[in-house]
């Protein structure tokens, strides 16, 4: 037990939560979009899987990890385009459009490393690079806390950066105005003129480009390579965030870090000796059970708000 | 369904057919440097002799017994899509009496799959629960349970069943006893062919002649009337959840007992997602489950006979099959034709 504490107040395990927090974080912003919007988006997972090796590609080929990473993002948004077109356009089950781009998603990536790499499995013979981890003056040097917070992937930084865009941007835009209305009640929306189809589009895209972040984050700075399925549902865990975090902003960077915790937990208690398999399960398990409390409550609310409804009616 | 919706939809499935056929041909002849070769085995591997046959008949099975498990499972319209863990860890179930367990002959088998089609009515039968009493998504808890199926199934057969002196990560041999008979010489077709038979006509009868299948489907098309007409919406929901879930867990056992001598996946293998194109190919009727179960299984195999004596991966079949997919389940691919034929209908 004494070493198990020890793991957790060591500040590596903080700084590790944040760092397999990050993709999480992306996709569960990218899931909260597109759920505002009244579409449930279960394509994250292949969209991050594309840009996780599209950004391994590009980068590899021009050098640059940012060119890598810009087209890691361009490939995300044009997923949840054609996951937009195909659900909006040719009114196929959203959910079953987006089973069908996952599975392009976990063969075609194969398929394309094959064709590039040579490999169906690792994309270590490309030189693909990694973008630049941040020190962050001043923070750096404060026992306990700089080693936590500082020297992080740039791009850690921006998705937590992005909890507040998006806050801002879903609240405070006309847009993010526009998203909510058509999430909340379409036909309203589109009696007061606003095209319900042209807004869905726009979140599709914007929880695809969020997405490809994630991916981007998966090959060029949570690791440095591509592999087969690396990204090992962590899209499917975003949804799950994204649900339990009551579909807020930053009810869904909390329930991220929540997730990131048991997933560093399970990096950390390998050292202890405990099965690897079991403890690669703590995180699924653990979403299972934030969701079910998550919905027991809400249940729990919408009763007694009826209960409330009925007294103040007889009263 | 009238007779001309029947027609329209087999024309329309046809084509999607066509269409994704055409397109691995375009991926063959962009990809490949010996387009002519490998366009041969890919259309006619499978027939060029009776061991890859046999391969298609084999690969046949456990995409029917996923395809049914999908069937029942979405024909409540609950996109449960646990079939993948529940074949799984039912092959695990299985696995464990199959080496454990000393019984007879027939008995053994028969005991060892309906271990693990209970093991996959649980796994599946949990979102459902979750569903139906508070609503928690079950796209969401059963792809979870896929992932805690995965890694619990895993740790199970590494701490419990793995055979250290096999040089592998594998688990003892099963019993001579609890294996699957081959049915067809020469090839490894084993009996399993026949209880996935006797399968498709049991779901084919639940679901198109009893109460509780009738139940389940006036669901699927309307929950809102099912209520109103006094159905017990929630226990024929579970129901469906735990029967899919039997179904995929004990496909999971029939293909670890008629395959292989040891268990030996690392890795899910993947047949509860492809059970899902399967569904969709049939449009959830059972009745139409074999004949997509053979498409999909003669489209990997002429792939995996093309991929082992060409430079082709056998992976763009997932593109194709992503493809069949979408374009099967977009109501409006063909609407303005189904729209014309019905017009011409009410004309007449």
């Amino acid at each position: 037990m004494s070493a198990f504490i020890d793991i957790i107040i060591n500040p590596q395990f903080g700084y590790s939560v944040l760092r397999v927090s990050t993709p999480i974080l992306f996709a569960a912003l990218g899931a909260l979009i597109s759920d505002k919007a009244g579409v449930i988006n279960i394509a994250l997972e292949g969209i991050m899987l594309m840009s996780a090796l599209t950004g391994v590609i590009f980068s590899a080929i021009t050098g640059s990890a940012f060119f890598g990473l810009l087209m890691a993002v361009i490939v995300g948004g044009l997923v949840g385009l054609s996951l937009g077109y195909f659900s909006l356009n040719l009114k196929t089950d959203v959910i079953l459009a987006a089973v069908a781009i996952n599975m392009i998603a976990l063969g075609g990536t194969i398929f394309v490393l094959f064709l590039v790499a040579g490999d169906k499995g690792i994309s270590s013979s490309l030189p693909s690079k990694v973008l630049p981890k941040i020190n962050i003056p001043g923070l750096e040097n404060i026992p306990g806390i700089g080693p936590i917070f500082s020297g992080h992937n740039v791009l850690t930084y921006l998705a937590f950066l992005s909890v507040f865009l998006i806050w801002f941007f879903l609240y405070k835009t006309p847009l993010g105005l526009r998203i909510r209305a058509v999430g909340e009640n379409e036909h309203a929306a589109d009696s007061v003129g606003i095209s319900v189809i042209k807004t869905r589009y726009i979140a599709l895209v914007i929880s695809g480009v969020l997405a490809g972040f994630g991916g981007a984050y998966m090959s060029m700075g949570y690791v440095s390579w591509f592999s087969r399925d690396m990204v090992a549902g962590r899209g499917f865990i975003a949804l799950a965030a994204e649900a339990m975090g009551g579909a807020t902003p930053v009810g869904s960077m909390l329930a991220s870090l929540l997730f990131g915790f048991f997933d560093a937990l399970s990096n950390s208690l390998q050292l202890l000796k405990i099965p690897y398999e079991f403890v690669s399960m703590l995180p699924y398990a653990a979403t299972v059970i934030g969701l079910v409390i998550y919905t027991i409550r809400k249940t729990e609310q919408i009763r007694k708000i009826q209960e409330r409804a009925a007294e103040a009616g007889g009263a | 369904m009238t007779k001309s919706q029947r027609l329209f939809e087999i024309y329309r499935t046809g084509l999607v057919i066509l269409i994704a056929l055409l397109l691995s041909l375009v991926i063959i002849l962009l990809v490949s440097d010996v387009p002519g070769e490998a366009m041969k085995l890919f259309l006619t591997g499978p027939l060029d002799s009776l061991r890859h046959f046999g391969n298609v008949l084999e690969m046949m099975v456990p995409l029917l017994f996923t395809g049914l498990a999908i069937s029942v499972m979405f024909s409540a319209s609950q996109f449960n899509l646990g079939a993948e863990g529940a074949f799984f860890f039912g092959a695990i179930g299985a696995a464990f009496i199959a080496v454990n367990w000393n019984l007879p002959p027939v008995i053994h088998p028969m005991v060892a799959i309906l271990w693990g089609g209970i093991i996959g009515s649980v796994f599946c039968g949990i979102p459902g629960f979750l569903k139906i009493k508070w609503g928690s998504s079950e796209l969401v808890s059963s792809l979870m349970f896929n992932y805690i199926a995965y890694f619990f199934g895993l740790y199970l057969i590494n701490y419990f069943l793995r055979d250290v002196n096999a040089g592998a990560m594998v688990s003892y041999p099963f019993a001579e006893s609890a294996k699957l008979i081959r049915i067809i010489p020469k090839t490894r077709v084993h009996f399993g062919l026949i209880i996935a038979a006797l399968a498709v006509v049991f779901t084919a009868v639940f679901l198109h002649r009893t109460r509780w299948g009738y139940r389940i489907i006036v669901i699927g098309r309307n929950i809102r009337f099912a209520k109103y007409a006094g159905i017990n919406t929630d226990r024929a929901i579970l129901l469906s959840q735990v029967l899919g879930g039997f179904i995929a867990g004990a496909g999971g056992s029939i293909e670890v007992l008629g395959l292989y001598r040891r268990f030996t996946w690392q890795l899910l293998p993947g047949y509860g997602w492809t059970g899902i194109i399967v569904a969709i190919l049939a449009r959830n009727n059972p009745i139409y489950i074999p004949v997509a179960a053979f498409f999909l299984a003669y489209m990997r195999i002429g792939a995996d006979i093309m991929s082992r004596s060409t430079d082709m991966p056998n992976e763009f079949v997932a593109i194709i099959q992503g493809l069949i997919i979408i374009l099967i389940a977009a109501s409006s691919f063909l609407a303005k034709q189904r729209h014309k034929m019905v017009v011409k209908e009410a004309m007449l």
